[in-house]
């Protein structure tokens, strides 16, 4: 039983671990400000990573959130700085903020649907689909902003990526809340099971009687919402749109739910793994920058980091 | 001679061999008989170099030896074949022959040439009309068993374990396997054949050592065995399987299958079912006998909706013509499917016995109850016996009569109108057998109708009211069990 536990909190401990080593290396880590600022930090990378989870629970996997990411940053700063201006019908239609917002998530949820749609309906591979939705997405932002980041979004907007609410950072209530919605998915609803069942094994999914293009169109769509989630707050954060926003974000994303105990192969892995995956990896950034390290190296550290996380896990399971 | 004196291994928790003590004699075909879970599996990984922590010593020609891998094993002259083939089905047949131990150029090249030509006269040995560069993956299962057997005869091995190698050949396939054990066994190899089938260890087996629980329980040779006495050791009781004589269906059609056809997924202008017209009446079992790609279980995935696209022809359910697009159609006008392979297609195993339960009544946009889906998984557990400490149990862990009854409560849970069963005891011990035919045939008394496809004649017949011989895609006759018997059912299937 103790050793079952040991198990299933090895991941924290080695949370723990880091904290500890890089507290006694740093005496900037252990700081309130510090804290608040690694979690407003990693609240992007939560956002797409739990949306990742889901996805590669069905042994999927979504190499486009950066780039959706990126798009729907760009066009919810463009809704709300210039709204849409359709000159030959003399028309202008302003956005709020929250118009914005919402348009964002909504073209994220359906460049998601569109990767589960074309993976469904062609049967191709999800690496192979997100990877061309990779391209297209980032394509789209440069031809949307023509490569200029879209700055001055006004105060209001602002909050959503740098605001506080009873103490605690607006970005880090936004991905609480998100986590808590898709742990709540997977442990308490038919759909969060008929996931684990799909990355199970598929077949005999399909065989019970489970819908199974539907489930991946909307987990694949769930997946684009939260990469707009995480678009909207980088937006927000900056106070501008930038054209390369979220590049290699889903190698962040991966890395979390895989360090979080999630197999590649489906079927396997919790999103609490996966948080606390993103959390590990956010510390390991902040670690890095407080101690100086060069950002090239900072690369190498957190690939070690990576092989060692899924080695220890991969021999723990045996 | 190879022997295990003593051999003895413990898993946490199991003591799966306990001090066994077994000896495989060459120029002889030697049985184990158990039941699962009797410990051959754990004795045949130790024979061959995969478990290498055990008690007790493993003797070959009077020497001792200890493998430390399998390729040590391998060099001893011990071959596997396994149940579950290890052939890499995208390559051909002469590059599974040759994986790992190729033959050079001078120039350091592969020699496809010689590779080729080595493996043709293997292949003419064996009788396998097949060209040496034949993908694995266009070979029927039973010529792909061959070519385990071939890379056995490459490697010169001495000794040939096979672990339940009819499981699923047809008996023409069955056939041309005994022939060619019988030509190793004048070439001086040791043969050592596991199977669950009697009549066929009749056939074929020298010798016999009875395995229960771990423990060797008796050796000898087959000429001088009895069946009875032979599955009285291995079960600890007497079992016999009858001819079903009572049947009790009323005379109301529940499902009807008219001129159905299906079109082969690959093959343009051949069917694999054609024209198969028959009905079930309500609390009936129909079984389908047929040999392997008579189009049996096509025809069961047809009824459960799998092949919308490539069939035509009219289903009936309850007196109502239905269109089945998918499973989750035919499932909610009342038909079931256990399928022949519990582990691809039957259930998530490494999900827990509760969840498999309830895969099929959950609808999508529901909330789990998981107390409830506990406790329908408890009552099917009393129910139909299934040997589990708790309904948390992931199903990975289960033995394959326990899988196999896992897979009947998911089915039996959405309360169907009729059971589709595709080999129900396909490698599964006397015992659980013998359980699930009770279960079956109570079924019946519950109204439900059943169609069961088995390769069996004495499964077809201890279960059927009715049997519909099925060859090449066709029906070929309908019988009343009580005027069927094997060379009946023979005569129409070939």
């Amino acid at each position: 039983m103790n050793k079952e536990l040991l198990k299933k909190s090895q991941s924290l401990i080695a949370l723990f671990l880091l904290c500890l080593v890089i507290s006694v290396l740093s005496d900037k880590f252990l700081t309130t400000n510090n804290l608040w600022n690694v979690l407003r930090q990693i609240s992007v990378n939560i956002c797409i990573s739990v949306g990742m989870t889901l996805i590669v629970l069905m042994a999927g996997i979504d190499l486009s959130v950066g780039s959706v990411l990126a798009f729907t940053s760009a066009v919810c700063a463009g809704l709300l700085k210039n709204g849409i201006a359709i000159q030959s019908l003399d028309l202008f239609i302003g956005f709020t903020v929250l118009g914005s917002v919402l348009s964002a998530l909504i073209i994220g949820l359906m460049m998601g649907i569109f990767n589960g749609w074309v993976i469904t309906k062609f049967s191709l591979p999800p690496f192979v689909a997100t990877l061309a939705m990779l391209t297209i997405a980032r394509g789209a932002t440069m031809l949307y902003t023509q490569g200029i980041p879209i700055s001055n979004l006004g105060s209001s907007f602002e909050f959503i990526g740098s605001g506080w609410l009873l103490g605690i950072p607006v970005p880090v209530w936004i991905s609480t809340i998100m986590v808590l919605i898709v742990v709540f998915i997977t442990k308490k609803t038919a759909f969060g099971r008929y996931i684990y069942a799909i990355g199970g094994n598929e077949k005999a999914a399909f065989l019970s009687g489970i819908n199974i293009n539907n489930i991946k169109l909307a987990v694949y769509g769930i997946a684009g919402m939260m990469a707009a989630i995480g678009g909207v707050l980088v937006t927000s954060r900056l106070n501008s749109a930038q054209p390369n926003a979220g590049t290699s974000y889903e190698l962040d994303s991966i890395a979390a739910v895989v360090i979080g105990g999630t197999s590649l192969s489906g079927g396997v892995g919790t999103v609490t793994g996966t948080v606390i995956g993103a959390v590990i990896i956010g510390v390991l950034n902040n670690g890095l920058v407080l101690l100086n390290v060069s950002p090239f190296w900072q690369q190498v550290v957190k690939g070690l980091v990576i092989l060692l996380a899924v080695i220890i896990d991969k021999k723990s399971k045996k | 001679m190879l022997q295990a004196i003593n051999i003895s291994k413990s898993f946490p928790g199991v003591k799966a061999l306990n001090a066994v003590n077994l000896s495989f004699y060459p120029s002889k075909v030697n049985a184990i008989l158990g039941e699962n879970g009797a410990g051959k599996s754990t004795l045949l990984k130790i024979l061959t170099g995969v478990y290498t922590e055990y008690e007790g010593e493993i003797r070959l020609n009077e020497s001792t030896v200890k493998f430390k891998t399998i390729k040590d094993a391998q060099k001893a002259g011990i071959a596997i074949i396994h149940q579950e083939l290890n052939l890499i089905p995208t390559l051909s047949i002469t590059e599974n022959l040759f994986l790992g131990q190729e033959i050079y150029t001078k120039w350091g090249l592969l020699d496809s040439k010689k590779m080729n030509q080595k493996a043709e006269e293997l292949l003419k040995k064996l009788q396998l009309n097949s060209s040496p560069t034949t993908l694995i993956q266009n070979l029927k299962v039973g010529e792909q068993q061959l070519i385990e057997i071939a890379k056995a005869l490459l490697t010169d091995a001495q000794i040939i374990l096979m672990d339940e190698p009819t499981s699923a050949l047809s008996d023409k396939e069955i056939d041309n396997l005994h022939r060619i054990i019988h030509e190793l066994k004048n070439e001086d190899k040791t043969i050592v054949y596991i199977s669950h089938k009697m009549d066929e260890l009749f056939q074929i087996a020298d010798t016999y050592n009875v395995m229960r629980d771990g423990n060797s329980i008796d050796a000898g040779e087959m000429a001088q065995a009895s069946e009875q006495d032979l599955i009285r050791k291995m079960v600890g009781r007497e079992v016999k399987i009858e001819k079903k004589t009572a049947t009790n269906f009323s005379n109301e059609n529940i499902l009807e299958v008219k001129n159905l056809n299906l079109k082969h997924p690959h093959i343009t202008n051949k069917d694999q079912l054609k024209d198969i017209s028959f009905n079930v009446k309500k609390g009936e079992i129909l079984g389908i006998f047929g040999l392997m790609g008579a189009g049996r279980t096509e025809l069961l995935e047809t009824i459960f909706g799998m092949n919308p696209a490539s069939m035509t022809g009219e289903i009936t359910i309850d007196n109502q013509t239905v269109s089945l697009k998918s499973p989750k159609d035919a499932i909610q006008y009342g038909i079931a499917f256990a399928t022949e392979d519990r582990k691809t297609e039957g259930l998530i195993l490494g999900m827990s016995i509760s969840s498999n339960i309830s895969l099929t009544t959950l609808q999508t946009t529901q909330l789990l109850n998981e107390s409830q889906e506990k406790s329908v998984a408890h009552d099917y557990i009393k129910q139909l016996g299934i040997k589990t400490p708790s309904e948390s149990q992931l199903c990975v862990n289960l033995s394959g009569g326990n899988q196999q009854k896992v897979v009947l409560a998911k089915w039996l849970s959405t309360n169907p109108k009729v059971l589709l069963l595709d080999e129900p005891t396909r490698g599964i011990d006397i015992n659980a057998k013998n359980e699930i035919y009770e279960l079956i045939k109570k079924l019946t008394h519950e109204g439900k109708s059943i169609v069961v496809v088995s390769s069996e004649i004495p499964e077809i017949l201890a279960l059927s009211d009715r049997i519909l011989v099925m060859s090449e895609g066709q029906m070929k006759a309908t019988l009343l069990t009580s005027e069927a018997n094997e060379d009946i059912l023979l005569k129409y299937a070939i």
